[in-house]
């Protein structure tokens, strides 16, 4: 049977009163009482089960043996087992072979672009078209090679990555240090006319000796470029820090030195493979 | 129960209440937090932690002045998304010599607890001038006057002392030479060595490119290392802390 409810009346008071006023002693609501007496039930249950009571080497591991190292370890665990199959796959797989096989293909594919949205977008760009000294990674003018194997050499171990003793290097040297200002001139001018750019032809005809002297081992003969040095080819419309004359003035004055960091300490192997297939792939990979 | 009745004596005593509340919520305070400091698995320990050099030390508090904690953390927490993306997750001994640390609560940028070596210095100084530049999407401010702002290290010996005061390990040879090697870390041609002996694995590069001695060099420098002490090739923490 419910208790009828109490009137104000029925309620001592706290004795106090001011000007009359006097203050009601009532008990606290029942639900409220109820929900602190749960937190703190809850509160006993917790330190049971998870870690909570400081001794002396360390906290109480509560019967659950509760760590968000350990979870973050079972949940890597987890999902590397769940691709387990496929991520051996990728390794056993020759790189060049992985485009055979339409299952390795998405894998990798997918897997790359994931790779290269984290870790390479920030300086080539959200969709590999480079910024000025960044390549643009979807047209087929490499710097150091487009194959497979030469994407893949770039990646482990980086651009003038002085961290790599592997990495690629290369440097052109700065040649205002070298060359008179009248002969960069030269040069500045001859190199537009090496990509049939608008260029002052009495200023460039002291150019190819120049450039046999002074270029020609790095651009080649024809200013092509070279490979094995990183070296630029400098005859097409694709330029890496810009081909108007002011910036090619100062390229030549003052050098270039750009520079990728090895990935093979930060990302997998596996991982390598993927986002160096996904880079092939774009558009240029020869 | 009728010790309860006592409590009215606390109740109408409003210095009582004051002192016994504090005595309480002193009591959880020592309880959760003392332990912290001795404790041994919170601070696990690891080869490779040193002071900040003196260069990498203004950069930092480059940082701080710049407030790039309110847009950036530097605390990558065990959870499989923040490993993926940023690389083994942080540890609380990485952030010994940080007065005050850099933790940070809120990312309207990536968390920059493992950004030493990820990019190059040129992109670093790139992206600071004008982080458009580089990231089309970003929106982050421009720090491109730092390239302006040349630093003498008038005052580096006093920056190491207050440091040493609150506990970082800065020996007299290093307070000594403060000015010496804040100068020499931007100078590949220079003196380094000793320096590099005091500050193990301190990165001595010309960071900003320009022949002056900037804050931009200060604070790449500090980018260009954090997270990069401790070597986890040969270092695995203890699942179970
Ligand atoms: C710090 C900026 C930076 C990041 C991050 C970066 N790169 Fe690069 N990358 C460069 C620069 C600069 C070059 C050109 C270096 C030079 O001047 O030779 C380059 C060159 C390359 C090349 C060689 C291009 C050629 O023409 O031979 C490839 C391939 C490449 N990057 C792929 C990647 C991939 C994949 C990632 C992500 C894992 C990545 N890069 C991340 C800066 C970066
Ligand atoms: C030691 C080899 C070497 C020599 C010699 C050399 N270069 Fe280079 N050059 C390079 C390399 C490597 C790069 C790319 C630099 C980079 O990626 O950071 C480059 C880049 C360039 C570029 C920029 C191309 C672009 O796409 O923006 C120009 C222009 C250039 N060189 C012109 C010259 C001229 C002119 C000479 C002779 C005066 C010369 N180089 C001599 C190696 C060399
Ligand atoms: C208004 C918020 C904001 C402030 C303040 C800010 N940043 Fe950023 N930062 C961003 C955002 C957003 C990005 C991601 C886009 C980009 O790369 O620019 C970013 C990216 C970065 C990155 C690249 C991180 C990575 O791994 O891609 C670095 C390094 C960085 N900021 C350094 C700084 C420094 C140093 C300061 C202080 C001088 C600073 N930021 C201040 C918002 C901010």
């Amino acid at each position: 049977m419910r208790k009828p409810k109490l009137s104000d009346e029925d309620y001592p008071t706290t004795g106090h009163e001011w000007d009359g006023i006097r203050e009601y002693d009532k008990p606290m609501p029942r639900w409220w009482l109820w929900t602190f007496y749960a937190t703190i039930l809850f509160a006993l249950v917790y330190v049971v089960f998870y870690p909570a009571i400081p001794l002396v080497n360390g906290a109480t591991p509560g019967v659950l043996g509760w760590s968000t190292r350990a979870d973050l370890a079972a949940e890597v665990e987890a999902v590397s087992l769940r691709n387990a199959d496929i991520d051996q796959r990728l390794l056993d797989t020759p790189i060049g072979d992985l485009g055979a096989d339409p299952d390795l293909t998405r894998y990798a594919t997918a897997g790359g672009a994931a790779v290269f949205r984290t870790y390479c977008s920030q300086c080539h760009g959200a969709g590999a078209q480079g910024a000025k000294g960044y390549p643009n990674l979807q047209d087929d003018d490499w710097l150091w090679g487009g194959d497979l194997e030469a994407i893949v050499l770039t990646l482990k171990h980086g651009i003038r990555d002085d961290g790599d003793d592997d990495t690629r290097f290369s440097q052109m040297p700065a040649f205002g240090d070298i060359l008179e200002t009248g002969e960069i001139d030269a040069l500045t001018q001859y190199v537009l006319s090496l990509s049939g750019q608008d260029h002052d032809a009495d200023l460039a005809a002291a150019g190819p000796v120049l450039f046999e002297e002074n270029c020609a081992s790095c651009h080649g003969e024809t200013g092509l470029g070279e490979r094995e040095q990183g070296a630029p080819n400098l005859t097409d419309a694709i330029w890496l820090f810009g081909g108007d004359a002011e910036t090619i003035g100062h390229t030549i004055t003052f050098s270039r030195y750009g520079m990728m960091p090895a990935w093979n300490t930060r990302i997998s192997e596996a991982q390598i493979k993927q986002v160096a297939f996904y880079v092939h792939q774009l558009g240029g990979g020869e | 129960m009728s010790f309860l009745r006592h409590h009215k004596k606390i109740e109408v005593n409003a210095t009582l209440l004051l002192v016994l509340s504090l005595v309480v919520v002193s009591i959880g305070g020592i309880v959760e937090i003392a332990p912290l400091f001795y404790l041994e698995n919170t601070i696990e320990k690891v080869k490779g932690m040193r002071p900040y050099s003196p260069l990498e030390l203004a950069g930092r508090n480059i940082y701080v002045r710049e407030g790039c904690y309110v847009c950036h953390s530097q605390m990558i927490r065990p959870l499989r998304d923040e490993v993926e993306r940023y690389g083994h997750y942080s540890l609380a001994v990485e952030s010994i010599y940080d007065h005050p640390f850099q933790w940070g609560s809120k990312r309207t940028g990536p968390d920059l607890a493992r950004v030493g070596g990820r990019y190059s210095d040129e992109w670093h100084v790139d992206h600071l001038r004008n982080p458009r530049d580089v990231v089309p999407e970003s929106i982050m401010p421009k720090y491109g006057f730092m390239l302006n702002k040349t630093l003498d290290g008038a005052h580096i010996e006093a920056v190491l002392v207050a440091n040493s005061r609150v506990g970082v390990p800065y020996t007299e040879e290093m307070i000594a030479n403060a000015a010496r090697d804040f100068a020499v870390q931007v100078d590949p041609d220079g003196d380094w060595e000793e320096m590099q002996a005091r500050y193990p694995g301190a990165q001595v590069r010309n960071f900003d490119g320009q022949p002056e001695l900037t804050e931009m060099d200060a604070l790449v420098a500090y980018l260009q290392m954090l997270g990069t002490l401790v070597d986890f090739s040969t270092f695995t923490p203890e699942a179970s802390r």
